[in-house]
């Protein structure tokens, strides 16, 4: 394979070495000298005034260094981020100390913690510790914290609702009073979209060493955002920036819930900088169950007006969204922020009225997993379809097709407010049929069905919004950055402010290095995660990496690439306008011959005793990239399901998916991303749910209880693409990350409502659940 | 705290003596004492099967064993699979399928695909998917690790029916 054809090419993971001989460093893998151990008591109530807290014991246990309550770290810590404060919010309403203060508000609220020599002593220590606490009435349903008399959570505001959004619903009645004057219908449903644990194989970590001598703070921990933790740590902690260094090592996954900043790292932060010794703390699953945040937890009443043909007038949402105890740094923004500007998905819909609630529950808080916002959007819209297509006796597919926004809408602007940048939908719709054989699948189902199995299909045509910015979105700009410093051997080093923990954008990067510079790749090294060595940047989620640290990286190439030029033209004694770069080697027009080699151009400008006097010496840059506009991922998955009348078991028998992610840098990682996104996405749909019982207990607070997806129960996935390029950045890339988990959701439970011949049936589709619908009718 | 006991385990060749508490887990004696990081912790009720080891041959979940049950054994690592600068056919295929991303599980999925493949050296997709089940990834959908283990059946087949003296 020649260098110049390496974007684009499906190459093997470089990170992947480390990863498979055991060779890789993660949070819990680092041994610092002279490193104490942290262990957390949490709350085992859902709501209890803390009467008092007794550590006496604790502390005398062997090997215990400290012990910590809210009392300690009073005026020495600040406050959990909340990143954009709105409503009773800017009050104070749901804004938290690392360690609770006077009262619990769910179950496994941290309260103290011990610091010891190793993890067993901390342990047994936390298991010493006396807290009287007093039970106090717990609300874990979203609907009932929002009426009249539910225990609150927060007595002093009088609610658990910080924040409504209600805005006059004129035009969207005149809307429905006309459709239905036309002959047209309006359908309406209740959706539930169940709480979900992100559930990273890795868990929570942190290890946090402070140097007394130089006051200098370092954190390794398991996050998706160095630059964000350091720069909101050195605030909490009261240090300036510049004396804040975090390492992001390996990180074993994060799915959204590690982009943010948690009380564990805030107070092992605080400890090292009293004690002057490293503290680690890692997170045990059950911790990780019960204080990592969940995500999803919305009550939906959705309504959609359509002509008789079916073609769509209006959609009306009604969102309840259940930020859990406390506002972590995006809870409150999941549903307004990232889920409402998507709400009419592929579809030309004039008209769309957006109405929500956010409240407070004794449960975890509530953020980012894996789409955020979106998924929720989407299966709104999926299903809508879906009963439009029921209540008309049209195919789905019909439905779909019918309400596409068309290729030369674009750019469109919805009537949600997004300005979609590019798509084809119909494209993807048509080669997912085509794929599936969809006609001949319907026949089968109709065969099948004629034998009396229950037999389903499922269609989802979504969109997403990822390459977040763009610009103005959040308070603090979402922008990307590259450094890249090109050394005297020609080699190649690359410090990204984006911040992979799985994704591939070691390989992916280098490709794109490879690409511009035409050099090997073995000659490119990716960096990442250092916040003393990488350009300020925002980290890795929404689907961002590629859309804007690739264009960011681009910059610095292009930038280095001309200086690079320049050199070559005095080298060759050309004129810089006829100096190319071509495979590796800088080449004068119509003289080939003629050249020096990328790494001779290098020597020359790093060594710099024989470079041009007027050009200064080093080959170095750093460049930042701030999109102006979202990128917008399309698709479409169909799915079959046959349901087991005897044990309610769903079984997915085919899956298709057609994604369309824009421009595909390594197809095999985009092939990846897709399969374990789609994993994901099922989970939801058949298995997966955070369950907490009405006292605020939370009951699936191991693996034990909560599901997630093994491999027996999934199939193979049949998967293709679409390439629509993006028009927003110069990469023409849209995002992978997790478009798959937004299409299969819907996919799924379309397909389930198939079978069953129901309108619609609330996730997740547990064997139990359908069991008891089948023989219920 | 408890007397410590006396425990001698070969780890990846390597005897090793170490004094250790009784409720010492061995996944922490590996990772802990012996610096063997490789074989990882994901949740603590034996779910995920990322502390995967072999055992005198047998897999098993490290953070379900004592280190003083694994005293007089002979136990193997994602670290001692294959010999120092060279892969093991199994940690090959998940590298040419792309059968990991953030790659925590990989260690404990590569040490359950090793029990498999010796006790089932040419196995079905859906004997792969079964035999594996004891072992959770989140971010693969577990398609290519499947790819990854037919790989690495085939690889294995391949060099077992090598003649004798034959690939030298």
């Amino acid at each position: 394979m020649g260098v110049a054809t390496m974007l684009g090419a499906p190459i093997k993971r470089r990170e992947d070495p480390r990863l498979i001989t055991g060779q890789a460093t993660y949070v819990d893998d680092i041994k610092l000298y002279g490193m104490l151990h942290m262990s957390v008591l949490r709350s085992p109530y859902g709501h209890a005034r803390i009467n008092s807290i007794n550590t006496d014991a604790a502390r005398k246990h062997p090997g215990v260094v400290a012990v910590y309550t809210a009392e300690d770290l009073k005026g020495a810590v600040g406050p959990v981020a909340c990143a954009v404060p709105m409503g009773k919010i800017t009050e104070g309403m749901g804004i938290h100390g690392p360690l609770a203060e006077g009262k619990v508000r769910f179950y496994g609220d941290p309260v103290a913690v011990v610091i010891a020599d190793d993890r067993y002593n901390a342990r047994d220590a936390r298991d010493l510790i006396e807290v009287d606490f007093e039970p106090l009435p717990a609300v874990v349903d979203m609907e009932q914290a929002m009426q009249p008399g539910a225990a609150l959570l927060y007595e002093e505001f009088g609610t658990n609702v910080p924040f409504g959004l209600h805005p006059p619903t004129d035009e969207i009645d005149k809307v429905f009073e006309q459709t239905k004057a036309d002959g047209g219908i309006v359908v309406k449903q209740r959706l539930v979209n169940q709480r979900l644990a992100p559930m990273p194989m890795e868990t929570r970590g942190v290890v946090a060493d402070y140097t007394k001598s130089d006051k200098k703070l370092t954190v390794w921990s398991s996050s998706q955002i160095p630059h964000l933790l350091r720069n909101v740590l050195a605030g909490t902690v009261g240090l300036p920036q510049h004396q804040v260094r975090v390492i992001v090592p390996e990180v074993g996954g994060g799915f959204g819930c590690k982009l943010n900043i948690y009380p564990e790292e805030l107070v092992a932060s605080f400890a090292t900088m009293k004690i002057g010794r490293p503290v680690k703390w890692i997170e045990d699953r059950s911790e990780n169950l019960a204080a990592t945040i969940h995500g999803r937890a919305q009550v939906d009443y959705v309504e959609i007006a359509a002509t008789k043909e079916g073609k769509v007038k209006g959609l009306k949402v009604y969102a309840i969204s259940d930020l859990g105890s406390y506002c972590q740094l995006g809870t409150n923004i999941i549903m307004i922020g990232l889920g409402f500007p998507v709400s009419v998905g592929a579809y030309d819909i004039p008209v769309v009225h957006l109405s929500a609630d956010l409240v407070f529950t004794n449960t975890a808080s509530t953020d980012a997993v894996r789409g955020a916002g979106r998924p929720e959007a989407t299966y709104i819209i999926e299903r809508c379809m879906d009963l439009l297509a029921r209540e008309l006796g049209k195919d789905p597919v019909e439905i779909r097709r019918m309400n596409f926004i068309q290729p030369d809408q674009f750019p469109y602007k919805s009537s949600a407010g997004a300005v979609y940048d590019s798509g084809n939908y119909e494209a993807a719709l048509d080669k997912a049929l085509q794929m599936a054989n969809y006609q001949d699948l319907r026949a089968e189902q109709a065969q099948k069905r004629a034998e009396g199995k229950l037999v389903g299909i499922g269609l989802s045509s979504y969109i997403e919004a990822c390459g977040i910015g763009p610009k103005g979105t959040l308070p603090v700009g979402l922008f990307e950055s590259a450094r890249v410093r090109v050394e005297a051997s020609g080699t190649v080093m690359v410090y990204t402010g984006i911040s992979p923990h799985g994704q591939g954008e070691e390989t992916t990067f280098a490709q794109i290095v490879s690409e511009e510079f035409g050099i090997p790749i073995e000659d490119i090294l990716i960096l990442h995660g250092d916040t003393d060595s990488t350009a300020e940047g925002r980290g890795t989620y929404g689907s961002r990496s590629t859309a804007v640290g690739g264009p960011a990286l681009l910059k610095s190439l292009t930038r280095l690439k001309e200086k690079m030029q320049l050199i070559a033209s005095y080298m060759l004694e050309a004129n810089v306008a006829d100096v190319t770069l071509e495979d590796g080697k800088f080449s004068v027009a119509g003289a080939p011959q003629k050249s020096v080699t990328f790494a001779e151009v290098a020597a020359t400008a790093n060594l710099s005793n024989t470079l041009h006097p007027s050009i200064e010496p080093g080959l170095e840059s750093s460049s930042f990239w701030e999109p102006e506009a979202n990128t917008f991922p399309f698709g479409t998955h169909i799915c079959a399901v046959e349901v087991d009348k005897d044990t309610g078991a769903v079984e997915i028998t085919r899956y298709v998916a057609v994604d369309d992610c824009g421009r595909q840098l390594n197809p095999l990682i985009v092939e990846g991303q897709v399969q374990g996104r789609l994993a994901h996405g099922i989970g939801q749909a058949l298995i997966e749910g955070v369950v907490y019982g009405e006292d605020g207990q939370l009951l699936t607070a191991t693996l034990t209880d909560y599901a997630m997806p093994i491999a027996p129960e999934l199939p193979s996935f049949e998967i293709d693409s679409t390439v629509t390029l993006s028009p927003v950045n110069p990469l023409g890339v849209k995002g992978i990350g997790e478009a798959g988990t937004i299409g299969s959701t819907p996919a799924v439970a379309n397909a389930v409502a198939d079978a069953l011949g129901v309108a619609h049936v609330d996730m997740p589709f547990t064997s139990e659940k359908m069991w008891k619908i089948i023989h219920q009718k | 705290m408890a007397t410590k006991r006396e425990i001698t385990v070969t780890v990846n060749g390597q005897q090793y003596h170490s004094q250790v508490e009784p409720r010492l887990l061995l996944v922490h004696y590996l990772r802990d004492v012996l610096d063997l990081t490789g074989t990882h912790i994901g949740c603590d009720t034996s779910q995920c099967g990322a502390c995967t080891v072999m055992i005198n041959g047998e897999s098993a979940k490290a953070c379900t064993v004592l280190a003083v049950q694994a005293d007089g054994s002979e136990v193997t690592t994602i670290e001692g699979l294959a010999p120092e600068g060279s892969l093991h056919p199994i940690q090959e295929g998940f590298w040419e399928k792309h059968g990991l991303q953030c790659g925590f599980c990989t260690p404990g999925m590569i040490m359950a695909s090793y029990q498999l493949l010796k006790n089932n050296p040419n196995p079905t997709e859906a004997e792969i998917r079964k035999g594996l089940e004891g072992n959770i990834c989140r971010c693969t959908g577990y398609q290519n690790i499947v790819r990854a283990v037919q790989y690495a059946a085939e690889q294995m087949r391949t060099e077992a029916a090598a003649p004798v003296g034959g690939g030298e």
